[in-house]
């Protein structure tokens, strides 16, 4: 089935046959995957390169003097310069490889310990994963800076003339995210780093959810901090990366000490490695690297351009035929967002309509999306929530109503 | 009846069960019918947090039995409440302190007792445990 859509003919059956999983029958039925926000599924040409990975080139790197290690550790840079381009990073030695985007976040909070002080205050957007507040929090408890919240609207925006009010000369840092994962939310990041480096504070953008999207531009953006996470654009889990300016990277001290992070060690003192190996403690996620370098050249080759044009038809399509059931409320309806549909059925609770759902092969996220602040914010217990990719189809959503309605008719 | 025989008898309920929607439906329905706790029991006191679900429960001892009521804001929590109700409540604490929960299984749900499914329910059968633990020491 070719699926045009604004002159681009994409075919969505040929995608589907790189994704082996979506074959699968879970309870019975064709799974319908539709928790993308939450991990992306896996291309047979990323699957492969940890197949190869470790089928011929295993061995550890940087280090060896052996054929084996310097195969392994020119693919691994190899990645790190594949990232670099893809989110156009002046320096490769600006990209460090993280276990995903809350290790990014840590490893910058925690840095961040030695440079705050006491009338010092964050800025953290009412929009975020409890990823992005909790190191912020523990930030805050360590220095006694202040965290203030950038509140959000009923639409799920983020309301910019409150935070302008909010930015002052203590104002040292600012964290938003890019794509709030709960409502699918873009919001304005252009503004918000203008904004605040003008009191010159510096600016941490959680990509988790925009990278399988958006190409980041950072130098564009002029962004001081960008991390994501290599499962959520069809890489494999427990790698990500840390993008940091390089005057950044250079103040910040190092967030673990091991292995390769150093130059010299003796029981007196260690000198540091340079960037970026001052903040690569250990031996990585090689095959995770690597893998994350051969996702970033799938999705590529599909085309970000592409992807976001048909994803956005089907957040139209499902959008239109979710709103058509009785009782059913959309939460999070910016203008500007993502495949995310956020919803609830009337006096129905989110955890049975996906225990429904899941019985019929449907797999969605239930509940508060570790963001429970927006819970909070609409007094809710929590959502449904329909997170879609490139590789879902009008039939799968079409599934997926059907499936809310049966819910609906069982649990009314 | 005993706790043993109680399962049985939902045992044999499910068996006439074709498909999973059916089980499903007599679920919910059971938790529409399920007696709620008090009001005044509903309350942090007595909340047991699952991730995704909540669930109260209460418990309170006549003539050496333990009675329990419960309530959850998701009626597929609650219509497994009203079987572990069904299950639990009335016995004796030293019954319920050695009954086991196996007949989840057969009647094809043992998914909803899974530890990670955050929905508050092997909590809940710890909380009844604790508590007939609790009045089996008063009554020692």
């Amino acid at each position: 089935m070719n699926d045009t859509i604004n002159h681009i003919n994409f075919d969505v059956e040929s995608i589907r046959k790189d994704f082996p999983i979506l074959n699968r029958e879970v309870n019975g039925k064709p799974l319908v995957y539709f928790d993308n926000a939450a991990t992306s599924q896996t291309p047979r040409q990323v699957i492969d390169v940890i197949v190869d990975y470790y089928t011929n080139y295993n061995s550890n790197i940087h280090r060896g003097v052996h054929s084996l290690s310097q195969e392994a550790t020119d693919l691994y840079e190899q990645a790190r310069l594949k990232i670099q381009e893809h989110v156009n990073a002046k320096y490769n030695h600006e990209i460090i490889f993280t276990s995903g985007t809350t290790h990014g976040i840590n490893l910058v909070a925690t840095g961040f310990s030695s440079l705050l002080k006491p009338s010092d205050e964050v800025l953290v957007s009412a929009l975020e994963h409890h990823s992005n507040i909790v190191p912020w929090q523990m930030l805050c408890e360590r220095t006694g800076a202040l965290l203030k919240v950038i509140p959000m609207n009923e639409e799920g925006e983020l309301v910019i003339d409150t935070y302008e009010n909010l930015l002052s000369e203590q104002t040292k840092l600012v964290f938003v995210n890019h794509i709030s994962n709960a409502l699918g939310t873009i919001n304005p990041i252009e503004t918000i780093i203008k904004k605040a480096h003008k009191v010159g504070a510096a600016v941490l953008i959680d990509g988790a959810q925009s990278c399988p999207h958006i190409k980041p531009n950072v130098q564009e953006l002029d962004v001081d901090f960008y991390v994501t996470s290599a499962h959520k654009m069809c890489g494999p889990t427990g790698v990500g990366m840390l993008y940091g300016k390089e005057e950044w990277l250079r103040k910040l001290p190092p967030y673990q000490g091991g292995g390769e992070m150093i130059a010299e060690v003796t029981f007196e003192k260690t000198t540091y490695a340079d960037l970026p190996h001052k903040f690569e403690a250990g031996t990585p996620n090689i095959a995770g690297g690597i893998a994350f370098g051969a996702a970033i050249d799938y999705m590529n080759k599909v085309g970000f351009d592409v992807i976001a044009t048909y994803e956005h038809k089907l957040l139209e399509y499902a959008t239109a035929q979710l709103l058509a059931i009785d009782g059913l409320k959309i939460y999070g309806t910016a203008k500007e967002k993502t495949a995310v549909i956020s919803f609830n059925i009337e006096h129905i609770h989110p955890y049975d309509i996906g225990t429904i759902l899941d019985k019929m092969g449907i797999a969605v996220r239930t509940g508060h999306h570790c963001a429970q602040p927006i819970m909070d914010f609409y007094k809710i217990p929590g959502t449904v929530r329909a997170s879609f990719a490139f590789y879902n189809t009008k039939a799968e959503i079409d599934a997926l109503v059907q499936g809310v309605k049966k819910a609906k008719m069982m649990l009314s | 009846m005993t706790i043993t025989e109680i399962q049985n008898e939902i045992i044999d309920e499910f068996g006439m069960f074709d498909d999973w929607e059916e089980r499903y439906q007599y679920m919910i329905d059971l938790g529409k019918t399920l007696p709620l706790i008090n009001e005044q029991y509903k309350t942090q006191d007595y909340i047991i947090k699952g991730c995704q679900s909540k669930v109260w429960v209460h418990a309170e001892m006549n003539d050496d039995k333990v009675k329990f009521t419960a309530d959850s804001d998701a009626i597929i929590t609650k219509g497994i409440i009203a079987i572990l109700i069904r299950v639990f409540s009335n016995q004796h604490p030293k019954d319920i302190i050695e009954a086991n929960t196996d007949f989840i299984d057969k009647i094809g749900l043992k998914e909803h007792l899974s530890p990670t499914r955050a929905n508050g329910l092997v909590s809940m059968i710890k909380q009844l445990k604790m508590y007939a633990i609790a009045y089996q020491t008063q009554l020692n």
